[in-house]
């Protein structure tokens, strides 16, 4: 029988569609102590690269994942116990968590949740679920990204909620055209979705232009959200980096996109080779070229921004409690901004850039949790 | 991601989504028509290994089964391109490509330079290429060198199903001619394809692995034996970057110098013979343009200068495996003045 003091450190599940990570370096060494938090090694998804903190205190026994090994998700790394833990009680832990990573993913395991699709006003809209009980969550995504923005929000918040990411318009396995690319088609989808998934009543979570998209579905019907959480949202100021959103629409190539990616992020080295690849997959495809420069036109006015949410906001705010998550080394859009969203709680996260969602998705998480907390 | 499909499903979604995008595209060649299921075909099999099966009955009248004349319908889809229509031609075999070259390299690489850019010849030439299907000196050979070598002509050499929907759909819409090279052993490879159209653009070489200590510089099938060296040698320390050049004309220039200056060493890995080939070319312009970069001789790991034997035994040795190239990788990563 296993030593219970022998505590299992995992490969994170960062994401609904993570079947392995890969262990770029190890921070920690065997025989080090570690303490709650304390950062334990490198860690590169699909998607994103990462740094996995300790959960549990005591001493690095043992390290088995390999660096540049794939590792299947929950799979053992490396073992936490006690100096009199003997090394036979943890080599037969070794052994079987060996065979696990040598195993690899199951074949079943590796589709992931299935996506739903829904017809909105002739459009084909597709949104994927997780969670079986408590409140709709609904996550709008920025310009350019997609339901797979949320990998590391949509699975943790599904622990509580009912957890749902859609593709707008444009973007994602959604329909490429936006028509005349405003923020009230892209909010059609959103409250579109809501109907599909029959929810009177719903949180939703936006994320820079999903900001300015999650304030537009609201203002139409306010009585039908809980609360209302915006990430770096598009629409409470003028300023706004111009030149990445021009460069995001034209670029064709891997040399011209990787270093405007890398401005989404206060530390470029969590760009993977990944992402940049299915950036440029998205942007190949048929119609999605129109799709972003129409929606440029939405996003900017000369090098200004064009939409306007700040209005709606101090109407919705006395119904809807409104939450503010922005970075503060945010390139694309300032983090004073943030002081012209009437009446919401604020949460400047010290050293994130754009995509806090992404770079500090535990902090983003307890912002919501406290907003869906607060409407009750 | 999206739905996984195999090479040849890609290919034939490619063509699909093209043909009904745009009237002016047709298919021709030896056997294109039907292919099982199709009522009234099936004596047909859409093309020699299926490739464009159902396309016939999809199309009515767009999918045009030719004689066996290479020179002819060759002829003819340069022809049909110089008056408007967007041919896909499928000449079966590279290897056959000798009875048409005229047409092909004096004539369709020629027009839009002859007629002082008016002319455009909007022509694919889809083929299959390389050895390893116990064919033999005359059905298994990796020819696109010698398209490479011809100005005016693109050439394509996709290794996954991803590459072969989105280049193909690329070379459809482009409008000069375009020599597409299919390996006849990746038909059956599998692999993540959006349903939408999407284009690949030419000349932007695809970095398939990251690694900082060698560069290996290949194509087409070559690229799975090369990413499965650098798995190998990835447990042993050697971290490899894989550059899949995915079109040899235009050439992606760019992407193999910026790899060659930050790993300092290159093994070019190709299928096709080893003189004035893929593989020379990239090792002179690696030796040209990042000389100061290199910290190690450049190392080739190509076929023999020989035909593809008959024998089996022999055609497994002709065949560029993972273990020289493990051979090759481990040359250069531990070379020392």
């Amino acid at each position: 029988m296993t030593d219970e003091r022998i505590v299992a450190v995992t490969m994170p599940k960062w994401g609904l569609s993570m079947q392995l990570g890969k262990i770029t370096s190890w921070i920690v060494a065997e025989g080090d102590d570690v303490s709650v938090g304390d950062e334990l090694a490198d860690i590169e998804t699909d998607k994103i690269a990462g740094t996995l903190e300790a959960a549990e205190a005591g001493t690095l026994r043992r390290i088995i994942a390999r660096v540049g090994e794939d590792v299947p998700v929950s799979g053992t790394i490396a073992l936490i116990a006690p100096a009199d833990v003997s090394d036979d009680d943890l080599d037969a832990v070794v052994q079987e968590a060996r065979a696990v990573i040598d195993a690899g993913v199951p074949d079943e395991a590796a589709s992931g949740p299935a996506v739903e699709t829904a017809d909105i006003g002739g459009r084909k809209i597709c949104y994927v679920g997780a969670g079986q009980d408590g409140d709709v969550v609904l996550l709008v995504h920025g310009y350019g990204g997609d339901r797979n923005s949320w990998l590391f929000l949509q699975e943790p918040l599904a622990a509580r909620h009912r957890v749902y990411a859609l593709d707008l318009p444009g973007h994602g396995t959604s329909v490429k055209d936006v028509g005349d690319g405003s923020v009230d088609i892209l909010a059609d989808a959103v409250l579109g979705v809501l109907d599909a998934i029959g929810a009177e009543r719903a949180h939703l979570v936006g994320h820079s232009l999903g900001g300015a998209v999650a304030v537009a579905a609201t203002a139409r019907d306010p009585r039908r959200i809980g609360s209302l959480t915006l990430i770096a949202p598009v629409g409470f100021g003028p300023a706004v980096n111009s030149g990445f959103l021009r460069g995001f629409a034209n670029a064709q190539t891997r040399r011209e996109l990787k270093p405007l990616i890398g401005q989404l992020f206060a530390d470029e080295s969590l760009v993977t080779r990944q992402l940049i690849d299915d950036l440029l997959a998205y942007k190949r495809l048929d119609g999605v070229g129109e799709a972003l420069h129409a929606l440029l036109g939405t996003l900017l006015d000369g090098d200004s921004q064009r939409a306007d949410s700040a209005a709606a906001v101090r109407v919705i705010g006395g119904a809807v409690p409104v939450t503010v998550v922005w970075g503060s080394a945010d390139r694309i859009i300032p983090p004073a901004q943030a002081e012209s969203v009437a009446g919401a709680v604020c949460y400047l996260l010290d050293g994130a850039g754009h995509m806090p969602h992404m770079e500090r998705p535990a902090e983003v998480q307890a912002a919501i949790e406290e907003a869906i907390a607060r409407a009750g | 991601m999206a739905r996984t499909i195999t090479y040849r499903e890609a290919i034939n979604e490619a063509l699909a989504q093209e043909m009904e995008r745009d009237e002016s595209v047709i298919v021709m060649g030896e056997d294109n028509a039907g292919g099982e299921g199709s009522p009234g075909e099936q004596d047909a099999w859409g093309g020699v290994l299926g490739v464009t099966k159902g396309l016939y009955h999809k199309f009515p009248g767009r999918v045009l089964d030719t004689p066996i004349s290479e020179s002819a319908f060759i002829g003819a889809a340069i022809g049909a391109a110089t008056a408007g229509m967007r041919p896909v031609a499928e000449l079966m075999f590279v290897d056959f490509m000798g009875v048409c070259f005229d047409q092909i390299y004096n004539q369709a690489a020629k027009f839009r330079y002859m007629f002082g850019g008016k002319a455009v010849t909007p022509v694919v030439i889809r083929t299959m290429y390389g050895a390893g299907l116990r064919a033999a000196a005359q059905h298994s050979q990796c020819l696109y060198p010698l398209f490479t070598h011809i100005p005016g002509l693109k050439v394509v050499v996709p290794s996954t199903p991803y590459d072969a929907k989105g280049l193909l759909t690329q070379a459809i819409r482009d409008n000069d001619p375009v020599m597409f090279f299919e390996h006849k052993a990746l038909y059956d490879m599998a692999g993540p394809v959006p349903e939408e159209g999407y284009a690949v653009p030419f000349g932007e070489a695809n970095v398939v692995r990251e690694g900082g200590d060698v560069t290996i510089v290949t194509l087409g099938r070559m690229v799975h034996t090369s990413l499965e060296a650098a798995e190998q040698l990835a447990t042993a320390g050697v971290q490899c970057e894989v550059v899949d050049l995915r079109t040899t004309s235009p050439l992606d220039e760019d992407t193999v110098l910026e790899s060659v200056e930050g790993t300092g060493r290159v093994v070019v890995v190709d299928e096709a013979h080893p003189r004035c080939s893929v593989a020379t070319d990239i090792s002179a312009l690696v030796a040209k343009k990042a000389f100061g970069a290199l910290r190690a001789p450049i190392e080739m790991v190509t076929a023999p200068h020989t035909p593809v034997p008959f024998s089996s035994t022999l055609e497994d040795l002709y065949m560029p495996d993972a273990q020289r190239i493990v051979n090759a990788i481990k040359t250069v990563a531990e070379w020392t003045r």
